[in-house]
């Protein structure tokens, strides 16, 4: 990962082309990550791979997480990976919730790292966080017609109905 | 493949292969278009066997999450295990006594061999080679003889624990392993003379499911088919965790980065992966296989009938658990399959609030249909066998 100095550089450049990108960077148990603004998360991830001297080419995972009840409640944590120079760098886009009926947006990465489609789709299936862009942005692992979205922290564990005949018979 | 375009005396149709079909290695449905038999178009379905494992774990305290998250990627549960106790040490900032690391080392090394010959078997059978099978679940049942002896148990161990393993190896377990070390390069040889000159075997993998290493490293492929494409990258080596950094093993990359490379890839990391047990047991240190930390590590049996401190801690750990201190970690390994990330988000409670696996099945599945794409659908079924996913770990 990069030390202290290089990741106060990469912050620093960033908002000399991207003003209020970056909301707060730091190192949490020795691994450096960026918080930064979801409106600014294409250009800053395209800066990080492309820019000479960062080459954060390769997207290891892409993933969600649900702060609730902290706010900015949602985020999305791109853990990026620099292989010449085994450097790892989590980058962590914070989206509002918009509130009921509503779903949180962020432009998806698809275009810059092919890898996120499934994990961009997993995390709308588990989270509701649209990807603007997103070529196929369906429910991956549950049914098409699910409603909810299942890992924020407030949705309930269990309690499905289970159409099995033992059911039907037991409770009508 | 180019004069089969230019004769299209066949019409489109699209096929859906699976759930339930033997060579999807799981509950993988596949809708292909085909054009005669050759495959246009290919998506892949999943998530037939979702069973909401990351967010079961969202409700059990840390020590109940390890058996859980081993049941996703069933065929290397030891590695799933590795990389939550791993995240969770490195949140609670917790050193692992070297003993610890040497026997992980050892149980890891064992379970990504007992991972490859389940591989090997399965995609030999797919091929026609019936006799592989048997061959190797031989050797892999003496593999999980070896975790019984030490666990108690041959699947499913929950060997690993947050600071070190549950038990120290037991007597005449040294002796087994030794055997097994011995035997087992002799018997990837007997592999290899089996598979290796077999016309059959060599016509259907040579030269199929070719995708290049910059495709694959776009699409995020890690692991045995990334080294396949020609490229040396392993977790093990580029990053220092457990007794790696002192074992001398090497990575073998493949040239063409087609279906056979990717099987003799896999195959002669079953035998790095038995040097490096050698070593692990040989230098095995002397000491504590489990961290002396009263806080988070139970106390031993034995001191609980004379010492009621330690009855309490006993308590607490067994009732409450322990508090994990807001933070959030990824902790990434090198499972048989590629890279096997573990993000472990903590709020401060005894329970997780959030644990999400990066799983190397889920994200290789992307390069599937480059894999497959304008090749036989015979072709398509070797490149799946090759691609190796374990559908319990895409799934989740």
């Amino acid at each position: 990962m990069p030390d202290a100095p290089g990741l106060e550089l990469i912050r620093g450049q960033i908002e000399q082309d991207h003003p209020g990108a970056v909301l707060d960077s730091g190192f949490e148990h020795g691994r450096a990550s960026l918080a930064i603004d979801p409106a600014h998360v294409l250009p800053v991830l395209s800066w990080l791979r492309d820019a000479p001297g960062q080459g954060y080419r390769f997207l290891s995972s892409l993933h969600a997480a649900d702060y609730l009840p902290a706010e900015p409640r949602f985020a999305v944590h791109y853990e990026l990976l620099n292989r010449d120079r085994v450097e790892r760098l989590r980058v962590k886009a914070l989206l509002a919730d918009p509130g009921e009926n509503e779903l949180p947006e962020i432009d998806s990465c698809v275009s810059l790292f092919p890898t996120a489609d499934f994990q961009e789709r997993e995390a709308f299936d588990f989270f509701g966080i649209v990807f603007k862009g997103h070529p196929d942005l369906t429910r991956i692992l549950l049914p098409e017609d699910y409603v909810g979205w299942p890992q924020r922290r407030d949705f309930p564990v269990g309690g499905e109905p289970v159409t099995f005949t033992y059911n039907e018979r037991a409770y009508g | 493949m180019a004069e089969l375009a230019e004769d299209r005396t066949t019409e489109a149709m699209t096929v859906n292969i699976g759930p339930h079909h033997p060579a999807t290695h799981g509950v993988l449905r596949l809708v292909v278009d085909l054009e005669g038999e050759v495959v246009r178009d290919l998506r892949p379905v999943i998530g037939y066997v979702h069973t909401g494992i990351e967010k079961s774990c969202e409700e059990k305290s840390y020590w109940k999450v390890i058996p859980f998250v081993e049941r996703m990627d069933y065929v290397s549960y030891f590695f799933q295990m590795e990389a939550f106790c791993g995240a969770v040490e490195r949140l609670i900032e917790l050193e692992i006594p070297p003993r610890a690391k040497y026997l992980r080392t050892i149980f890891l090394e064992l379970n990504r061999i007992h991972s490859h010959l389940v591989w090997l078997g399965t995609t030999a059978l797919d091929l026609g080679a019936i006799s592989m099978l048997w061959y190797c679940f031989r050797e892999r049942d003496r593999i999980l003889d070896l975790f019984e002896m030490a666990a108690g148990q041959r699947m499913h161990t929950r060997y690993f624990q947050v600071g070190g393993v549950i038990e120290d190896i037991p007597l005449g377990f040294e002796r087994k392993l030794r055997e097994f070390i011995r035997d087992m390069p002799v018997r990837v040889g007997q592999y290899q003379a089996l598979l290796d000159r077999n016309e059959v075997f060599l016509s259907r993998t040579k030269g199929t499911g070719i995708v290049s290493r910059e495709r694959l490293l776009e699409l995020g492929v890690t692991g045995p088919l990334l080294r396949a494409a020609g490229e040396p990258w392993d977790l093990r080596k580029a990053f220092d965790y457990l007794a790696y950094p002192e074992m001398d093993f090497k990575v073998p990359v493949g040239t063409v980065g087609d279906n056979y490379d990717r099987y003799r890839v896999r195959v002669a990391e079953m035998v790095e992966s038995t040097r490096i047990v050698e070593q692990a047991l040989d230098g095995l240190p002397e000491g504590p296989f489990i961290a002396d930390d009263r806080k988070y590590v139970l106390p031993p049996r034995s001191e609980l009938s004379t010492s009621m401190e330690s009855l309490i801690h006993h308590f607490k750990l067994v009732t409450e658990g322990y508090r994990v201190g807001p933070g959030e970690i990824y902790y990434a390994i090198e499972s048989p399959r590629g890279e096997l990330g573990c993000f472990v988000l903590a709020d401060g409670s005894a329970k997780p609030a959030r644990v999400h696996f990066r799983d190397p099945s889920f994200v290789n599945l992307q390069a599937f249909r480059d894999m497959s794409l304008d090749g036989y659908v015979a072709d398509m079924i070797v490149s799946l066998g090759m691609l190796d996913p374990i559908l319990g770990g895409v799934d989740r």
